[in-house]
């Protein structure tokens, strides 16, 4: 098992290497550099600038250098904890990536937990009541969930409350607490407006889920062993809990590492739309202003957190699954 | 395409419940009806299957309208959609009614606009005193059947030439455009945007995934590894960055493509690990070995008995990979980073009502939104119903 696990971590730093080679590559992408789109927008803001602030723009990003050097400078600043400053918010990209990053975090989180408690119970129900009606209403709903786009869920949900309650269910805070100081009572707020993005982002998500755990249970429960367990007494309810299902989850633990990935950067839309203070947003507006440097930063970070997605859930199906334990060393 | 042609080339049967039994694929009769399981081609066992499942003929039937509006918007629609009417903006959809005073005859009633001395903005109520007769196959505007033959003639339309204000099935945007003929192009735009991205995927999909298949060893191992790499990055920001990367002086057409190869970019994976296991698993079944030991050449053994096989399987997960592609080009457009305006797609249709002020002001303009949720479902029952049949055998 520690074998297993110490394996899986020394591949990480190759991998990281080869994101922040693809996120480099990416904000290197669009024509021109970023210091020509930085001297547009001052010009365009009338301020004029000197061609020695220029060059000590360039030397300070080695912009005149090959690429190699520029992206060693660029990791290697990194790497040191120096993520530069935004050149569109006139801020450092730490300060503005900090909180939102634990949002976003959060936010993931709490859908994912959502998911599975909802698509669980969704699944086995569905299996064990193969062809009844609730059955039947859940694969429609399934269907639904897995037609329809988040920010069309997320836009019809929001035009529903205004129009009906008169309530706008954007953002995550309350007004008065979107620039207060983290206290208990922010924290409170943030629980009580969680929950709507978190159901949003959760649709598409548990109706996949609830799908593959039907078809995982469906199954198994055609299994023989159900039938011995049956026929040795065991009353249906536990023999369920205690075997099938056992086995079902285990193809669904191996989802988690795509899964949890995707929830924190397929929250971009979602989060747009619904106007969430998280890292998607931003990434989303750095890339419409050229701000490269914010825009490749977030992106590294969104690998990084695909990899540790990953890691989690191979973790896990080792821990759970035995045999891939054995297969392994 | 293979199961499409086959429906007008059923076999003749001589009885009904012949393909019962192919279907059912029990062995329980072995009169002589029977016998046309044994001798069936692949294509037609996967059709006699997939005719069971009646959800997914009728999502067929759906998607063989969508592809039909795709193929002739102008057909479709009723205004040119670029056209813009500036007195005539925000208008709710208009209802058609079917029966009027003298039998079936589908009418709508002309609108009229008062502003309202509060708000300022125009409120737009039917005036039932002026219906407007419709017909169908009236003619309109001048349009080109792709792009070929010009003609004039709509489905649906105003019948009296002489009634000159327009109908909006579906109302009017901020520019007073006819959301229901751009709906129409839009899904010209959004389904062939699924398709060639699609048929990129299979290319790359195929030829890596079978050379990866084919020949195993350390080419299979790199491609393996560029496959797992490629899946563990998070699509939509990288995407989101391609998109962005796209110089804003791209004409439509060269985004249109750039768009399809950028999506296909990671959407090959998939589709490439498919073949590969296909590929796999075929090399152990019996009638490959039976075909190496009568000594048919590689080629045969691979064009003529493998992928006929597989072909089904690839044709159920490219109909399963449309849908997904088309919600990306959705969310793209709509989030201003894929197709820019004055391309219409659903999602640069659907970028008209991004925020809760234009959703509260004219609800319908997410309307396209229900044409993305019943293109995605019918094509995603289709496919299920397509990779059900796909294996005729189990």
């Amino acid at each position: 098992m520690l074998q297993y696990i110490i394996k899986r971590l020394l591949l990480l730093p190759f991998l990281l290497f080869i994101f922040s080679v693809i996120a480099f590559a990416l904000i290197q992408a669009p024509p021109g550099d970023f210091v020509t789109s930085y001297i547009a927008e001052l010009a365009a803001g009338g301020s004029a600038v000197e061609q020695a602030q220029i060059d000590a723009l360039r030397e300070q990003y080695g912009l005149d250098q090959p690429m190699t050097v520029q992206y060693v400078k660029w990791i290697t600043r990194i790497l040191q904890g120096d993520l530069g400053v935004s050149l569109d918010w006139k801020k450092p990209n730490a300060e503005l990536i900090g909180e939102r990053l634990a949002l976003t975090l959060l936010l993931g989180l709490f859908t994912f937990i959502f998911t599975w408690a909802v698509a669980i119970p969704i699944g086995i129900y569905s299996a064990t009541h193969q062809y009844s009606a609730l059955d039947y209403f859940f694969t429609i709903f399934n269907y639904f969930g897995i037609a329809t786009p988040t920010f069309m869920t997320a836009l019809v949900v929001m035009w529903l409350a205004f129009k009906y309650f008169g309530v706008s269910v954007t953002g995550l805070f309350s007004p008065e607490y979107i620039d207060a100081p983290w206290s208990w009572a922010k924290f409170m707020d943030l629980l009580s407006h969680i929950w709507f993005p978190m159901v949003i982002l959760g649709l598409d998500g548990t109706a996949r889920l609830a799908r593959v755990m039907r078809a995982n249970l469906l199954d198994e429960l055609k299994k023989p062993y159900m039938e011995m367990a049956r026929a040795k007494g065991m009353s249906e309810w536990r023999l369920v809990m205690k075997y099938p299902v056992r086995l079902a989850l285990n193809p669904l633990i191996s989802t988690i590492g795509w899964y949890l990935p995707l929830l924190f950067s397929g929250s971009v839309i979602v989060a747009t739309v619904l106007n969430l203070p998280t890292i998607g947003p931003l990434l989303l507006r750095a890339l419409i202003t050229q701000d490269m440097f914010l825009a490749g930063i977030i992106i590294l970070i969104y690998c990084g957190l695909a990899i540790i997605g990953t890691l989690i859930s191979d973790i896990l199906l080792a821990w759970i699954d035995p045999r891939i334990r054995m297969e392994e060393s | 395409m293979t199961t499409q042609p086959s429906a007008k080339s059923i076999p003749p049967l001589t009885e009904r419940d012949d393909d019962q039994h192919a279907v059912g694929g029990g062995l329980s009769g072995f009169d002589a009806s029977a016998e046309a399981i044994y001798v069936a081609p692949n294509w037609k066992l996967v059709w006699w299957r997939f005719r069971k499942h009646r959800l997914a003929v009728f999502s067929g039937v759906v998607t063989l309208i969508i592809v039909t509006i795709a193929l002739v918007p102008g057909f479709f629609s009723t205004q040119p959609p670029e056209q813009i009417d500036s007195l005539r903006t925000f208008i709710p959809p208009q209802r058609i009614h079917f029966f009027g005073p003298d039998g079936f005859g589908p009418y709508v009633y002309d609108i009229t606009g008062q502003r309202n001395p509060t708000t300022l903005m125009m409120e737009w109520v039917p005036d039932e005193s002026k219906p407007i007769p419709l017909g169908f196959f009236v003619r309109g505007y001048d349009y080109e059947i792709l792009g070929l033959i010009p003609t004039n003639i709509h489905l649906i339309g105003v019948s009296d030439p002489a009634i000159i204000s327009p109908v909006h099935f579906l109302g009017t945007d901020r520019l007073g455009r006819d959301q229901w003929s751009r709906l129409m192009y839009g899904t010209q735009v959004s389904l062939s945007i699924g398709l060639v991205a699609v048929i990129l995927s299979i290319f790359l999909g195929v030829l890596l995934g079978g050379i990866s298949g084919y020949f195993g060893g350390w080419i299979d191992m790199i491609i393996q590894r560029l496959i797992e790499l490629l899946q563990s990055l998070p699509p939509i920001p990288i995407w989101m960055a391609l998109t962005a990367a796209m110089p804003r002086d791209w004409t439509v057409e060269q985004v249109y493509f750039a768009i399809t190869i950028i999506l296909s970019l990671i959407g090959w994976t998939t589709m490439g690990r498919e073949v590969r296991g296909r590929f796999l698993a075929l090399r152990e079944e019996d009638f490959v070995t039976a075909a190496e030991l009568i000594g048919c050449s590689k080629p045969r053994i691979i064009f003529r008995h493998m992928v006929p096989t597989f072909m089904s399987h690839i044709i159920a997960a490219s109909t399963l990979a449309i849908p997904v592609m088309i919600i990306n080009e959705t969310f793209l457009s709509f989030l201003g980073l894929g197709l820019r305006p004055p391309a219409i797609s659903w999602g640069v249709l659907l970028q008209e009502a991004q925020n809760l002020q234009s959703v509260a002001t004219a609800p319908w303009l997410l309307l396209p939104g229900l044409a993305v949720v019943i293109t995605v479902l019918a094509l995603n029952i289709l496919g299920d119903g397509l990779r059900d049949a796909a294996d005729p055998y189990s």
